[in-house]
C-alpha cells in the first residue's frame, strides 16, 4: 500500500475528537470535505494531518461552508468512495438541507456530530440540540458516551452504512467537550485489524462506473416521491436494526467490546431508572450504583441507536420498572422532550403501569452533577412509593431562578 | 479517586499538562480522565483544567469536583480567581509564585490553614525552556509533593509524551521538571 501504517499502543489516552480522527484514518476514507466548527474541528484537522503525513490515501476538500461540505461528501459518495466529515451545532444546522439529500440518495456517508448547543444565545458547549435537529433526516444515528465509543462506533457506522442492503448515511454523535475534549484511555485496534472490520469499499450505483450509467438525485413529484420515501422508511424500520446488531456482534468478537442497541445497566431488578444519552449515561450509572447502596434499586437505560428509534428494545428494557425519568438535553420548544414522547409511545398499549416523567437538563453545557442525579432517583422512588407522579411531568434540572415545571 | 484541578491562563499549557499527566498515569495501568473548561476563552483568559485518576474505569463526567490537589500555574490567579472553591479539608495546593509560602498566605488569607506548597514555575520555565510555559515544571513539583512516581520514571515518560518536540526543548523540559521537583517547598 502506498501509505504508512501507524503504531499504536494498546491503550492510548485520546479525547473523543482524536479517537474519531484515528478511526477515520484506519477506515482509509477516500474523501473528507469539511468546514471547521467548534468543537468538532479537530476530527477533520486530524484526518488532514494524517493525510499530509501519508497515513491515509485520500483527499481532503476544503470548502466554504458546511452546506458545501456535505454537498461535497454527497458528490464523492455518489461517485463511489468512502466518505466522511464532521460538524457541530450551527454547521450541522446549515447542513440540514443536504442531510436529506444524502439519505434520500442512499449514500453511505459517515458524519461525526460533536453535539453542541444551537444559538441564540451563541454557545459552543455540549447539548443535544443538533442531534435532535437531525432526527427526522433519514440518517442512522449512533450515540457515544465516552471517547472509546466515539472510536468504536465509527467503524460500526461504516460497516452498517455501506452494507448494500442498507445504503444509508450514519451519524456518530459525541458530547461536545464532555467527550470531544476529554482525554481518557481508549483501547485501540492495530491498523490491519481495524481496516479488516470495515473492509474495502464496495461501490453501488457509483457514477464513476461508466459501463453502468446511473442518475442520482432525480425529481419525482406526486407520482413517485411517496414510494421512494416509504421504501426508505421501510428499510430503516426493518433492515437496519438487524444489520446494526450483526455489526455489534462481529465487533464484540473482534475486540471484546460490547455494544447494544439499547444499553441496560442494573436494570434486571430496577424499580426506578433514568433514560438518557451521551456522557450522562455513564454519570448516571455511577450514581445508580451509589443509590443501590442506599437501598433504592436504581438502573440506567442508555440509547445507543437514536435513529432508527429502538421501539421494541425500549419496551423490553422498561417493562418491569416502576418509575422512569426521560432526560432530554435539548430545549423541546413548546412540547415534552423527544425521549419523553418516544418512550411514552413505546409504552402506550403495553401492560406497564410505569410512572413516566420528563426532565430537561444540561443546555449549553450546563453541568449534570451526581447530586442532581441523586435527587432525581430519590424523586422517582417517591413516585413509586406514592403510586403516582408527584411532580409535573416536565421539570428542568440545574437551571437558576424560579423552578420551571410544566404539564 | 484522585482529583486535580488546574488554574491557568489559556495558552500556559494546563490542558497539555493535564493530558500529559493522564498519559503517564495511564501507562501504569490506572484509569484516567483529563478535561478543561474552555468557554470561549481567549489566550490569557483564566481557565481551569482537570484530572481524575482511579483504579476503576471512570464513568463520572460531571464537571463539579472537590479536588485533592489544586495546581495554580499563573501567580496572579490566586488573587483574581477563588482557587480554594470546592476544596476539601485536606486539599493540597501547589502554587506558582516568586514568594515564600508564608508570604503568599499572608497576601491571600483564603489560603490560611490550607496545605500550601510553592514553587516558581514561571521563572523555572523561563530559565530552562526560555518561555513562560509553567505546565511541565508543575508536574515535577507534583511528583515531589504526591510521591506518585519516582522522578526518573516520570521524566522518562515525559520524554515520550513530548516526543515530537525538538531535542533541545525536551532536554530543557527535563531540567525544568527536575528543578521544580527540587525547589518546591
Amino acid at each position: 500500500m502506498a501509505f504508512d501504517k501507524m503504531e499504536l499502543r494498546d491503550i492510548e489516552v485520546w479525547d473523543g475528537n482524536f479517537a474519531a480522527a484515528q478511526a477515520l484514518r484506519q477506515c482509509q476514507i477516500d474523501v473528507v470535505a469539511a468546514y471547521p466548527i467548534t468543537p468538532s474541528t479537530p476530527i477533520v484537522e486530524g484526518y488532514a494531518k494524517f493525510l499530509a503525513d501519508n497515513y491515509v490515501e485520500g483527499e481532503f476538500v476544503m470548502v466554504e461552508s458546511e452546506h458545501a461540505a456535505m454537498s461535497g461528501c454527497i458528490g464523492a459518495a455518489a461517485a463511489g468512495g468512502r466518505v466522511a466529515t464532521a460538524t457541530s451545532s450551527q454547521g450541522f444546522a446549515l447542513m440540514v438541507e443536504t442531510l436529506y439529500q444524502a439519505s434520500g440518495m442512499r449514500l453511505p456517508i459517515v458524519l461525526n456530530v460533536v453535539n453542541r448547543a444551537l444559538a441564540a444565545p451563541l454557545n459552543v458547549n455540549g447539548d443535544h440540540s443538533d442531534m435532535y435537529l437531525g432526527r427526522d433526516s433519514g440518517w442512522i444515528q449512533f450515540d457515544s458516551y465516552c471517547p472509546q465509543d466515539a472510536y468504536d462506533l465509527n467503524f460500526i457506522a461504516f460497516r452498517v452504512a455501506e452494507d448494500h442492503d442498507v445504503r444509508l448515511p450514519c451519524m456518530v454523535h459525541q458530547d461536545g467537550f464532555m467527550t470531544s475534549h476529554t482525554a481518557q484511555g481508549v483501547h485501540t485496534m492495530d491498523d490491519d485489524t481495524a481496516y479488516s472490520f470495515v473492509g474495502d469499499f464496495k461501490p453501488m450505483n457509483d457514477m464513476l462506473d461508466f459501463e453502468h450509467p446511473v442518475t442520482h438525485g432525480v425529481q419525482t413529484e406526486e407520482d413517485w416521491h411517496f414510494e421512494h420515501k416509504a421504501r426508505q422508511h421501510n428499510d430503516l424500520m426493518t433492515k437496519v436494526m438487524p444489520k446494526i446488531q450483526a455489526a455489534f456482534d462481529d465487533f464484540k468478537t473482534l475486540t471484546g467490546r460490547e455494544y447494544n442497541i439499547v444499553e441496560r445497566y442494573d436494570m434486571d431488578d430496577a424499580d426506578v431508572c433514568v433514560v438518557c444519552m451521551g456522557t450522562s449515561v455513564e454519570t448516571a450509572r455511577e450514581v445508580a450504583l451509589e443509590m443501590r447502596a442506599k437501598g433504592i434499586k436504581a438502573g440506567v437505560v442508555g440509547i445507543r441507536v437514536v435513529r432508527p428509534f429502538p421501539f421494541f428494545e425500549i419496551q423490553e428494557a422498561l417493562k418491569d420498572v416502576k418509575a422512569i425519568a426521560a432526560l432530554d438535553r435539548s430545549a423541546p420548544g413548546g412540547a415534552p422532550g423527544m425521549l419523553f414522547n418516544e418512550i411514552a409511545g413505546c409504552l402506550f398499549n403495553t401492560d406497564t403501569k410505569a410512572l413516566l416523567s420528563g426532565y430537561i437538563y444540561g443546555l449549553g453545557g450546563r453541568d449534570l452533577t451526581k447530586k442532581h442525579l441523586v435527587d432525581l432517583f430519590t424523586e422517582l422512588q417517591a413516585n413509586v412509593d406514592a403510586g403516582k407522579v408527584l411532580t409535573p411531568l416536565q421539570q428542568f434540572i440545574g437551571v437558576r431562578g424560579p423552578k420551571l415545571q410544566f404539564l | 479517586m484522585l482529583e486535580i484541578r488546574w488554574h491557568s491562563r489559556a495558552g500556559q499549557g494546563a490542558v497539555t499538562g493535564a493530558k500529559g499527566l493522564a498519559d503517564v498515569i495511564s501507562t501504569t495501568g490506572k484509569h484516567v480522565q483529563a478535561f478543561a473548561f474552555y468557554g470561549s476563552a481567549k489566550r490569557g483568559a483564566a481557565m481551569t483544567a482537570y484530572n481524575r485518576v482511579d483504579e476503576e474505569i471512570i464513568m463520572n463526567h460531571e464537571k463539579y469536583m472537590e479536588p485533592d490537589y489544586v495546581f495554580v500555574i499563573d501567580p496572579a490567579l490566586v488573587y483574581t480567581s477563588d482557587v480554594t472553591i470546592n476544596g476539601k479539608e485536606d486539599t493540597k495546593y501547589i502554587i506558582t509564585t516568586h514568594m515564600s509560602t508564608d508570604e503568599l498566605i499572608a497576601s491571600q488569607p483564603k489560603l490560611k490553614g490550607k496545605e500550601v506548597y510553592t514553587v516558581d514555575c514561571i521563572k523555572i520555565a523561563q530559565e530552562t525552556i526560555g518561555r513562560p510555559i509553567p505546565n511541565t515544571p508543575m508536574l515535577g513539583a507534583f511528583m515531589k509533593i504526591s510521591g506518585m512516581y519516582d522522578i526518573e520514571f516520570f521524566k522518562e515518560s515525559m520524554v515520550r509524551i513530548l516526543g515530537k518536540l525538538p531535542q533541545k526543548i525536551i532536554d530543557a523540559n527535563m531540567i525544568a521538571i527536575q528543578r521544580a521537583y527540587d525547589e518546591v517547598k
